[in-house]
């Protein structure tokens, strides 16, 4: 049994049945998927929780399907790494990484929410699915869907990193490109969506597909031992995960799981497609949509959807908005993988340095717990790393070469952890 | 002087546009062409704008391939031809 009650509308509250439905015949303004808490009550438990299958479809009660899942059954359920090195790098006391760059089958968070959203089109009956994407959500909806045996047609803006294309063709789904960037996608995808039988993950499930993603917002709960981060850095991209993630933790609170701890919601976007921290910064409710200009593709979407309610939940928590420029961005992702062994992509490295610019001017107090949402993996999107290293050492496979090659690296003064190599003891 | 220009009604709006997916309309700006449309098919109104003024913050507005937000707002002007597109808000990434 689901304990789904409607859809409801997040402006005025007018109730819909469950159905393809995006927005609110009233007001336009988006609905959301309501449940009935009082039905979970003493039946959603820890323990039940626990019971489940080690993927996001452990939080199935707290999700709008009615029946098992048919997709998806092993995305979710990523590692929460207490981050320690990272930690001692940046003097705060307790750091954690939520680390969506290994969610399975795509690497990406959007492995959560697409599992939701074909399990849904599939109870709707749909045979054939698609999105507009800027990269990541096409790669999750086509390799979901080829598993499931569905239908697929991605649309992407012209210009994405090559990693992003061939992830994606791989599947075997019909790939547009659309001279333009992600919001004139999504312009067209929402036409398309009016016009043929087709599920639109992102445009006519939006409000179950966006349910997907709090599934990232209960695993942190969880894996931190059934209590909220004081404080969470979610990247904003078209604002889908950051306001679910908060519903996630008002979810868990109101069902007696979790300790209200007042947790702060922080929003993590690039300098160059910023327009929620703009308005968090003048404290507007309102955004003013942004061309994007920056390295971190997969979050530059300049028109979010869901950026008003971004904006509401970071100033409701008390929250903050960070901005990080492309050098910014390009050191983080270099740190995360130096202290902590994670290759994130543009989006994390975003998240990261959003992070510790909220440390290091105080917003973030260095004694409370952090988390930082990584949603992305950095081996799709390997060109934004090219120049960052000095190249490496190419030698003859002679032992005598390489005793040379270590001792010119100690003379050439090499730092960090290729400092005195050639002094290691010898065996 | 006014043009002849379409607009294109999204779905989630045409049940109050008798069921059509694009009316023509005579206009001198995008504040025009809404109004034009509004006269013909009132129920729109409200779901458009926000106190009779301000368009609805979930109703995105597009003259051809631009938001009107990157132009001069509801103060765009538009020449034969023209192409408008009342889109919903839409997530995804």
């Amino acid at each position: 049994m689901s304990y789904v009650a409607c859809l409801r509308c997040k402006e005025c509250g007018a109730e819909y049945p469950i159905t393809p439905r995006t927005v609110c015949d009233h007001d336009f303004g988006p609905v959301e998927v309501a449940y009935d808490y009082a039905a979970m009550q003493g039946k959603v438990t820890r323990t039940s929780i626990e019971a489940g299958p080690r993927s996001l479809w452990r939080y199935k009660d707290l999700l709008p399907i009615e029946g098992e899942p048919k997709v998806g059954l092993h995305s979710g359920y990523t590692p929460l790494v207490k981050a320690d090195r990272l930690a001692r790098e940046l003097g705060v006391r307790e750091l954690y990484i939520k680390d969506d760059s290994t969610n399975y089958p795509t690497f990406s968070y959007k492995d959560r929410v697409v599992s939701v959203a074909l399990t849904k089109a599939m109870e709707f009956g749909f045979d054939t699915v698609g999105c507009a994407s800027t990269g990541n959500l096409a790669h999750s909806v086509a390799a979901h869907a080829a598993k499931a045996g569905l239908r697929t047609v991605v649309l992407v803006p012209e210009d994405l990193e090559e990693g992003k294309i061939v992830g994606s063709r791989v599947f075997g789904p019909l790939l547009v490109k659309i001279k333009g960037n992600y919001d004139d996608v999504n312009r067209l995808c929402s036409q398309i969506a009016d016009k043929y039988p087709w599920a639109i993950v992102n445009v006519n499930l939006r409000p179950f597909y966006t349910e997907g993603a709090k599934t990232h917002g209960f695993e942190i709960a969880e894996q931190m031992g059934w209590q909220l981060p004081k404080h969470t850095v979610v990247p904003v991209a078209g604002g889908t995960i950051l306001p679910k993630v908060w519903k996630a933790y008002r979810e868990l609170i109101e069902l007696g799981l979790v300790e209200d701890n007042g947790p702060r919601i922080h929003a993590a976007q690039a300098a160059g497609c910023n327009p929620v921290v703009k308005a968090i910064a003048e404290g507007e409710e309102i955004f003013q949509p942004q061309k994007p200009n920056t390295i971190a593709k997969s979050i530059a979407i300049g028109n979010p959807a869901d950026g008003y309610y971004v904006i509401k939940v970071v100033t409701e928590s008390g929250g903050a908005g960070e901005s990080a420029t492309d050098p910014e961005i390009l050191a983080a992702i270099g740190l995360l993988a130096r202290t902590e062994g994670i290759f994130t992509e543009p989006a994390g490295g975003t998240t990261l340095a959003c992070a510790i610019k909220l440390i290091q001017s105080g917003r973030i107090p260095r004694d409370e717990p952090v988390c930082v949402c990584i949603t992305g993996n950095g081996l799709k999107t390997i060109e934004v790393m090219t120049g960052q290293f000095e190249s490496s050492p190419v030698i003859a496979p002679r032992l005598g070469e390489f005793e040379q090659m270590l001792a010119k690296l100690d003379e050439n003064g090499a730092s960090g952890a290729h400092a005195r190599l050639a002094t290691s003891k010898v065996i | 002087m006014s043009q002849d220009v379409h607009v294109l009604i999204p779905n989630a709006l045409r049940s109050q546009a008798g069921n059509l997916s694009s009316v023509s309309v005579q206009a001198t700006s995008i504040r025009d062409a809404l109004d034009a449309l509004c006269t013909q098919f009132p129920e729109l109104k409200a779901r458009l704008f926000k106190d009779g003024q301000q368009l609805n913050r979930f109703v995105n507005v597009y003259l051809n391939d631009e938001d009107i937000r990157f132009l001069k707002h509801l103060d765009t002007e538009i020449h034969g031809g023209d192409e408008i597109s009342i889109v919903p808000a839409i997530a995804g990434g």
